[in-house]
């Protein structure tokens, strides 16, 4: 199967903070890998430059083969104008630990703004479209309400729906439940699984183990800016092969 | 588990709640006395001291030289807030560049502009043509394809305008920056992974948002210009602080003259607050 993202040899640092340093990492399509490791190992650094977000030091971020936010001219990447680099974030879609909705715009608005005017979609496809994943992820009563009204949960499924509404190829998750009440987070896990059903390739950035378990073909365990462990759930979780990931698990399981 | 029963109340009363008894504030009901005696003795120095003439008061208030002045000096709040946002915001925006000409380029405008007391700035504007008595559209440093005798191009509604429109430029450049910064970085962030045009960000998503804290500085700005435009009497335009001096020069009714001026500008002042209320409210919608 072909590799929905290759990152070969990523490094990025901030000021003298050196918080990628290395990542290869291949991830199918329709592949659901779920990036696990502590605060500060680089896994939210790591996903915002598969979009490009962040621009990488060195290395290379490819997604459905084509490189992402540079072109190859010879050993050297050119930086794409800012154009390009927009047209290819609409084929991923992000979402934000603290949802990031747009509050001044209404649910519907919310959803409907990314292909209206990135994609210049007409209205009359894109509105019941928005209807469509708004049913989807149980809001579709919610179209003409203010995100502040929402609960937390309810507001990060708007915000997967919003990415959903760009028909990416791919679905990056940063944390998507760590800013919700305890009792909110399984209504947005749930819709998550849903989608990884659905066959989509998913990047999740997050801290739920049982999630991954259930959810993941692949995890990933990130430790000091390297991918440390690739495997299998079973594998990664159940018998870790490296001792981070082990003393790692041992203090959230 | 079971519960305890409640026991019932022995008797009937204590099943309805205590009512509550606010406490008196005598101090407070004599304060309040207090203003209103000042009020009143106010109100009628006012009306019974003849020396306001309110009769000519009256006959002033509407007379057609007395409304036309009060249209230049709207005319002049509109032109002076509608250009001065409009360079105010490229400034702002040129300030927040990363790059270092554009952005010390706004912050020396800003410099200049805040630091000139505005009644020297409107001397300047008007004095243009000593400095300058023809100016040219052309190539910068080139040929030059049409040329002005300055005198010509601004007269004196062009440099009012002018000089209130680029000195508001530089306060506005400070409000609309403020506003820009109160914006979550998140924001951005979700536009630019939503792949958003650049313009489409700025003006659905960041400056809508930003609108919140910009209109009620905006709204002391406005209000200020509408009283400040009372400076460019100075470059006798007959706006309404310039005509009431033109008529009590004529006819000698000072305090009329100026209470019918002051009335003006409380009409004006009242309606930008009410229509800033409802800009207020559009801007403020999605927050409880």
């Amino acid at each position: 199967m072909s590799a929905m993202v290759e990152l070969r040899g990523v490094h990025k640092s901030f000021g003298p903070l050196h918080v990628l340093r290395g990542v290869d990492l291949d991830v199918p399509k329709g592949q659901v890998l779920v990036v696990l490791g502590p605060s500060g190992s680089g896994k939210s650094t790591l996903l915002r430059t598969i979009n490009h977000l962040e621009k990488v030091d060195r290395g290379s971020v490819r997604v459905d083969g084509r490189l992402l936010g540079y072109r190859q001219a010879g050993d050297r990447l050119h930086e794409l104008p800012e154009r390009e680099v927009l047209r290819q974030r609409t084929q991923i879609g992000f979402v934000f630990q603290s949802f990031n909705l747009f509050p001044h715009l209404t649910v519907l608005q919310n959803v409907t703004e990314a292909p209206l005017s990135a994609q210049r979609r007409p209205r009359a496809e894109v509105e019941p479209l928005a209807e469509r994943l708004l049913a989807r992820v149980g809001l579709a009563d919610k179209a003409h309400a203010y995100p502040r009204t929402l609960s937390g949960g309810q507001q990060q499924r708007v915000a997967i729906a919003r990415a959903l509404a760009l028909e990416p190829k791919l679905l990056l998750f940063d944390e998507p439940t760590s800013a919700l009440d305890p009792e909110l987070v399984g209504e947005v896990l749930d819709v998550i699984k849903d989608l990884a059903r659905g066959g989509t390739t998913m990047i999740v950035v997050t801290h739920e183990v049982g999630f991954a378990r259930e959810a993941a073909d692949a995890v990933a365990f990130m430790d000091a800016g390297r991918v440390v462990e690739l495997g299998p759930p079973a594998q990664v979780i159940d018998a870790p092969a490296h001792e981070r990931t082990r003393a790692f698990l041992a203090k959230v399981l | 588990m079971t519960l305890p029963e409640v026991q019932a109340p022995a008797r009937q009363e204590a099943l309805r709640p205590p009512e509550v008894v606010t406490a008196r504030r005598p101090l407070r009901w004599l304060a309040g006395a207090g203003v209103l005696v000042v009020l009143a003795m106010a109100a009628s120095a006012l009306i019974t001291n003849p020396a306001w003439e309110w009769d000519v008061v009256g006959q002033y208030l509407f007379a057609p030289s007395v409304v036309r002045s009060v249209l230049l000096t709207l005319e002049l709040t509109a032109l002076g807030i509608g250009l001065g946002f409009a360079l105010g915001t490229v400034l702002a925006l040129m300030r927040l560049s990363p790059n270092r000409l554009l952005s010390s380029a706004a912050l020396g405008y800003v410099w200049l502009f805040r630091s000139v007391p505005l009644i020297l700035q409107l001397l300047f504007w008007y004095n243009l043509a000593l400095l300058y008595p023809r100016l040219s559209v052309g190539v910068p440093f080139g040929p030059e394809f049409f040329t002005f005798g300055t005198m010509d191009l601004i007269g004196p509604l062009t440099a009012a305008a002018l000089g209130l429109a680029l000195h508001q430029a530089a306060y506005a450049a400070e409000i609309v920056r403020s506003g820009l910064l109160s914006v979550d970085h998140g924001q951005r962030e979700a536009a630019a992974a939503l792949g958003l045009p650049p313009g489409r960000r700025l003006f659905r998503i960041v400056l809508p948002q930003a609108m919140r804290t910009i209109v009620p500085n905006a709204g002391n700005e406005i209000i200020g210009l509408v009283k400040g435009t009372s400076v460019v009497y100075i470059m006798a335009l007959p706006e309404l602080f310039y005509q009431v001096q033109v008529i009590y020069n004529r006819n000698g009714r000072v305090m009329a003259l100026l209470l019918v001026a002051a009335l003006w500008y409380l009409v004006l002042t009242t309606v930008l607050s009410v229509v800033q209320h409802y800009v207020e409210r559009h801007y403020g919608k999605g927050r409880a």
